[in-house]
């Protein structure tokens, strides 16, 4: 009996697809894996590997030949014993998926039944050949190569996708041998598991629903552009170990305050703000509002998002009370119990990830305000001092994200430039 | 170890078995005066006397039947068939007078009969002569039945058969009569009934077969490896029960299953070996179980077609390498 050989599906979804180019020519040998012709879809080009074995009989499609349905006969192989005399009474079978009616002449340049169910490939009576299958979990796309039941166990056993084995037993069943032969194969190592669930669905909670909505917004209605500003905090952090180490210590040896670098930045920005009232401000179409109380949001990370809860007036407060404050809030943060005053309003944000060792990054301006301040790890440099020497500095890098409506280049770079002084100048944090 | 040829071993079986219960008696065509029709019961006549080995008339229906009886009140009959294909005659008594009454009757009666006799094809015997009972009989609960091919196993096995309490059907073979084997008299007494024997050791081919299809699977086994294929050969020696054990652990080794049986395929011994083969080891099968068994058609008088239409030594060989993907 010839065996027909059908325009494969490429992807589930193909209805359709072109004959590219024959690579064997009427009355050519072809066994088990040989590349026979090559079909092109809007998507891309693929081989199209023989299942079968036997003498190419009859090329029914063309080369060149566009829009072939999905399960058309496009040719036909002569198994052992058959000759060209068998082909004279032959009669290509219709494609699986077609409507009952329909002339299978016409069908080459006819699109495919409309109907989804029709265009599903490989229903039972002739399967179009599989190209490269969608990959899915080990064991049950295993179940549908055709293999031995000894090689699809030994295949399951060490997590094979059978498909990715050449299989050489009779139809291009895949053998115990074939599969040990995988295994011996030094890249079949890397053997990868993968799990039938493509993804778990995590419904999207509030927080997460807020911070979307907010930031896309953010991102659709305000010019942003961006400031970048390295800062020598090598005195900064000295200072900073100077004041940790002054912590008056209870029973337990524990310090009655831990000052971080983030305490001392918002103090920082405080007092840039003071100097630079046009950071602290925002926009709305009759007029720019300037901030008269320098409240600042930080940044602080919890379980399902981010909250960003406000330090009021910072430039009064002392470095020591913004330290506590900022811990409270934190913790309430974490808890879930800010009360919204707590995280509602402020006029300027500061992000920082320098704890997780980010040198520098571009944050996304919380309407309404019209810049954020992102701050980046510190790391050792070496620079070369005035006296021409090389001496290691700590830098940190900070990026200012600014609302262009309502702060203009050169207003960044002065805020940029007055924080950097007091960041760089920590003996001004205690004015 | 001493020769003996499979007609003297069976001999020897019965008249040691004759010796130790006077309960055992031989009754067939031919048995005594002719001293046997193979020249199986050779002497036994001069030993035992007329009682105990009793020549009939030509009905297998009427010394069956007399002697499934005699066994239900106390005697140990061993019943010879001048072949296996006479016995048709008889098989009422085989199946509803023998292998039945146990059960029938609560356990309360017992039929500790033996049939034996040559079974299967001989030489140009013709298709009446020449038909394999091995698959009717082990169809049959309340039968064992035994199928042996070496001496030491046809002398074992028969003296356990006519031990046994239970109606055996023994089937031996006119053409291995004639064969000539070490006999190992160490290992008669631990030969048991049900219990198969690996012939020949194998890894990559698990090859069953019984009575003289055992001669043809080990001529094929030593053709296979030549070529790279090392065949385990099972003797299966008893049909029923079937050793399903050594079975299934030799399919487990090697992965693959050819069976061979001089008798006709269609539900036959190698039929009931591949289905187990699938229900027990499945998951250990490389390839489809094969049967290689005789032409499904009665059996030609033509000695060339005779040969044509039982299974040959080649026949086994291209099974084992259709199995193992070999051409």
């Amino acid at each position: 009996m010839p065996i027909e050989i059908l325009m494969p599906a490429l992807s589930p979804t193909m209805k359709e697809g072109n004959l590219a180019k024959w690579l064997k020519k009427e009355g050519d040998e072809v066994t088990a894996g040989d590349v026979i012709a090559e079909i092109e879809t809007d998507k891309a080009t693929m081989e199209v590997e023989a299942v079968d074995e036997g003498k190419l009989g009859k090329i029914l499609v063309t080369e060149g030949s566009k829009n072939v349905p999905v399960n058309q006969v496009i040719a036909v192989l002569l198994e052992d014993g058959e000759d060209a005399k068998t082909l004279k009474d032959y009669k290509p079978s219709e494609p699986a998926n077609d409507d009952a009616g329909k002339d299978k002449k016409e069908d080459k340049a006819a699109t495919p039944a409309p109907a989804p169910a029709a265009a599903q490939p490989a229903p039972a009576k002739a399967l179009a050949q599989p190209i490269v299958p969608v990959v899915n979990s080990v064991t049950s796309q295993n179940s549908s190569v055709t293999a031995s039941p000894v090689a699809k166990k030994i295949a399951d056993q060490n997590g094979i996708n059978l498909a990715s084995v050449k299989g050489t037993g009779p139809k291009g069943r895949v053998t115990k041998e074939d599969v040990m032969h995988f295994l011996s194969q030094p890249n079949s190592g890397s053997v990868v598991n993968r799990v039938a669930d493509e993804a778990i669905s995590i419904p999207n909670n509030n927080i997460r629903q807020v911070i979307a909505e907010r930031l896309v917004a953010s991102k659709q209605t305000i010019p942003h552009f961006y400031l970048s500003l390295d800062c020598n905090i090598s005195d900064l952090v000295k200072s900073r170990a100077q004041i940790n180490d002054a912590a008056p210590k209870d029973e337990s040896g524990r310090p009655a305050y831990k000052v971080s670098v983030n305490d001392l930045v918002i103090k920082a920005v405080a007092l840039a703000l003071k100097k630079v009232p046009a950071a602290n401000a925002s926009w709305t179409d009759e007029a720019v509002l300037q901030y008269n109380n320098v409240d600042i949001s930080v940044a602080v990370a919890i379980d399902d998002g981010l909250i960003t809860p406000i330090v009021r007036n910072a430039d009064q407060k002392s470095v020591l009370n913004i330290s506590s404050e900022m811990k409270s809030l934190a913790t309430k943060a974490r808890q879930g119990t800010l009360a919204p005053e707590e995280f509602q309003g402020g006029g300027f944000s500061i992000s920082n990830l320098g704890m997780y060792g980010i040198k520098q990054f571009n944050a996304i301006v919380n309407p309404p305000q019209s810049a954020i301040l992102a701050v980046g790890a510190g790391e050792k440099k070496v620079v070369v001092a005035d006296n021409g020497e090389f001496k290691a500095i700590d830098v940190m890098t900070v990026s200012l994200s600014c609302d262009h409506r309502v702060v203009d280049g050169a207003v960044g770079a002065q805020f940029l430039q007055s924080f950097k002084y007091y960041i760089e100048n920590p003996a001004t944090l205690l004015l | 170890m001493a020769e003996i040829t499979v007609r003297e071993a069976l001999r020897d079986a019965m008249a040691e078995e004759m010796r130790k219960d006077e309960n055992v008696y031989l009754i067939g065509e031919e048995v005594a005066e002719y001293q046997g029709a193979y020249k199986v019961s050779q002497g036994l006549l001069d030993e035992f006397g007329a009682r105990r080995v009793v020549d009939t008339p030509i009905t297998e229906h009427g010394f069956a039947g007399l002697a499934a009886g005699s066994a239900m009140a106390g005697l140990k009959p061993i019943v010879e068939f001048m072949t296996f294909n006479f016995a048709m005659q008889a098989i009422d008594h085989i199946i509803n007078s023998a292998a039945k009454t146990h059960y029938m009757s609560g356990g309360q009666v017992k039929c500790p009969i033996v049939f034996r006799g040559p079974n299967g094809a001989a030489a140009r015997v013709g298709a009446q002569h020449s038909q394999c009972y091995g698959a009717w009989y082990s169809h049959v609960p309340g039968l064992e039945v035994i199928a042996p091919y070496d001496a030491t196993d046809c002398k074992a096995l028969l003296k356990k058969a006519i031990q046994s309490p239970n109606p055996v059907i023994f089937l031996e073979n006119e053409i291995t009569y004639g064969y000539s084997f070490d006999l190992d008299d160490a290992s008669i007494d631990d030969i048991e009934i049900g219990k198969a024997k690996i012939a020949r050791k194998g890894s990559d081919v698990t090859i069953t077969a019984f009575s003289i299809a055992v001669e043809r699977a080990l001529q094929a086994a030593e053709i296979l490896s030549k070529e790279g294929i090392n065949a385990e050969v099972i003797d299966l020696r008893t049909l029923r029960p079937l050793d399903t054990n050594t079975i299934i652990n030799s399919i487990k080794k090697t992965n693959r299953l050819v069976t061979v049986e001089e008798g006709w395929g269609v539900c036959g011994i190698g039929a009931e070996i591949c289905s187990l083969a699938c229900e027990q080891a499945f998951d250990y099968l490389d390839a489809e179980p094969k049967r290689v068994s005789g032409k499904d058609t009665p059996l030609p008088y033509a000695a060339n077609l005779e040969k044509l239409a039982l299974p040959s030594v080649e026949d086994v060989c291209i099974a084992a390498r259709e199995v193992c993907y070999k051409k």
